[in-house]
């Protein structure tokens, strides 16, 4: 996806700028460290609805290449299950992380 | 320099049309409207050359100032009591954000019950934002210090709050010195801000912080406020320099050899002035500190100029409930570590606008006379 990876180095308060700029970059900070359960399509039974896609809050849910299907970006899905409950067709099910 | 007699809301609005201000945003309210009827006017036949945005409460106007500051102009409002506590959450942003907005506050009690009258608990409760809070005790004072603000905010890069009395000031009208704009222009420069949001340099602003380094930011707050401490005297030498009126951390009358002093800020402090002359006639040896900058707190200098006193009153129109008057628990902070310190009177007095008379402030020293003991509260004036 073209992620840059640019972690800013301060060794001290006065290399800061005043204020967190660009501190917290999305792409140095990948959010998905706090996932519990890991949500996974199953393919065979996914209708290309893109409601997941759609209530997806973060969003971590994209088109991918080349088939345009949709896939779960897992640096950023905090597993909150939204995309499990709304699936029309329980194409989504879930595995606990770390097993 | 003319010389006009003006209300301390329209005192505000002069403040801000000297200093240029390119963005105004502001919602209506009691006892505030004055100061942003007149800029609208300004703005609409073209005496003040800014954006006016018109918003649907103030926590939508505190957004909109931040963001033009963010952007870099120089931006103002101003509101009062519920308004300001609305604007609650953006302040901490304002300064979080490290943007040097300037606001005007008129103090209004807060409801229930309404009340539109004066009293200082909604700037103090503001006490932790990080925002810069300066008192004036006059019109003339209000206009200056919004020009002051700017000059000190825009160097370290933090807002100010310049707060005062409903109605004794908001709606009071004295002879103000309407200074000229080539002066103020001198004193001033055009706000300059490196740390701007810029499409051709972007950057994520005040984005997700881990406890790596949240603590640095807010001790660089910190150190800016200090900083701030030592600039609000230097500018206010400089803007004498050019205008004749000097305003400091702290504005101390007759307390060189003053046994008792009396500790007051805004109107109520102009009143006990008048007091202590009356004292003083009588042979009182008695002398008032107003404090006119309460944050950043201006310490060293409360504990010069207290710590030679037998006896500390300190008057308080504010209440933190449970606690008690909020000025005197930063005076007796101050003093804590000053070795023999004097014992501290706290009265809690005129809240809800409850008038403060010079014989009222006369009673204080009276009073205080005959007790040997600091008191942590006495409730003056309460229908008991």
């Amino acid at each position: 996806m073209g992620k840059e990876e640019k972690k800013i180095i301060f060794k001290s308060v006065n290399d800061l700028p005043p204020m967190a700029m660009s501190l917290g970059t999305m792409w140095v900070n990948k959010t998905a460290s706090w996932r519990n359960l890991r949500p996974i399509i199953d393919y065979d039974k996914c209708i290309d609805c893109m409601i997941c896609w759609k209530y997806c809050p973060e969003p971590a849910i994209y088109l991918r290449d080349p088939d345009e299907r949709v896939a779960i970006d897992y640096d950023y899905c905090k597993g909150c299950l939204i995309c499990v409950e709304e699936c029309p067709v329980d194409a989504i099910y879930t595995e606990e992380e770390g097993k | 320099m003319k010389r006009m007699a003006i209300v301390g809301n329209h005192a505000l609005s002069y403040g801000a049309l000297l200093s240029r201000v390119q963005v105004i945003a502001a919602y209506p309210i009691t006892p505030q409207t004055q100061v942003v009827e007149l800029l609208s006017e300004m703005c609409a036949d073209g005496t003040l050359k800014a954006e006016f945005v018109k918003v649907e409460s103030e926590h939508s106007a505190m957004a909109a100032v931040m963001g033009a500051s963010a952007s870099g102009a120089r931006a103002f409002t101003a509101t009062s009591s519920q308004g300001l506590a609305l604007m609650h959450e953006v302040l901490h942003w304002v300064t979080g954000a490290r943007l040097p907005v300037v606001m005007g506050n008129i103090n209004r009690a807060f409801g229930p019950p309404w009340s539109i009258w004066t009293e200082q608990t909604d700037s103090l409760s503001q006490r932790d934002t990080g925002w810069m809070q300066i008192y004036a005790q006059d019109n003339q004072e209000v206009l200056d210090s919004v020009i002051l603000a700017y000059k000190v905010s825009e160097q370290v890069l933090l807002p100010t709050m310049v707060v005062l009395d409903a109605f004794f000031l908001s709606h009071t009208s004295e002879p103000v010195e309407i200074p000229d704009q080539e002066m103020v222009d001198e004193f001033l420069p055009p706000y300059e801000n490196k740390y701007i949001l810029n499409p051709d340099d972007p950057h994520a602003f005040g984005g997700l912080t881990n406890p790596e380094w949240y603590m640095e930011l807010r001790y660089k707050i910190h150190k800016a406020h200090e900083e701030a401490l030592q600039l609000i005297e230097k500018e206010g030498r400089e803007f004498e320099k050019l205008f004749g009126r000097y305003y400091g951390l702290v504005d101390p009358y007759r307390v060189d050899d003053a046994d008792t002093i009396l500790v007051a800020v805004s109107t109520a402090a102009s009143t006990a002035r008048y007091a202590v002359d009356l004292l003083r006639e009588r042979g009182k040896k008695v002398g008032l500190l107003r404090i006119r900058v309460f944050r950043p707190f201006p310490y060293e200098r409360v504990k010069e100029i207290l710590s030679g006193a037998k006896k500390v009153i300190v008057l308080d129109r504010n209440l933190s409930p449970g606690a008690g008057g909020i000025i005197a628990s930063e005076v007796r902070g101050a003093l804590a570590n000053v070795k023999n310190h004097p014992p501290v009177f706290s009265y809690i007095m005129g809240l809800g606008g409850r008038d403060i008379t010079t014989k009222n402030i006369m009673e204080l020293f009276e009073e205080v006379e005959k007790m040997e003991e600091g008191k942590d509260i006495i409730w003056k004036g309460v229908k008991i």
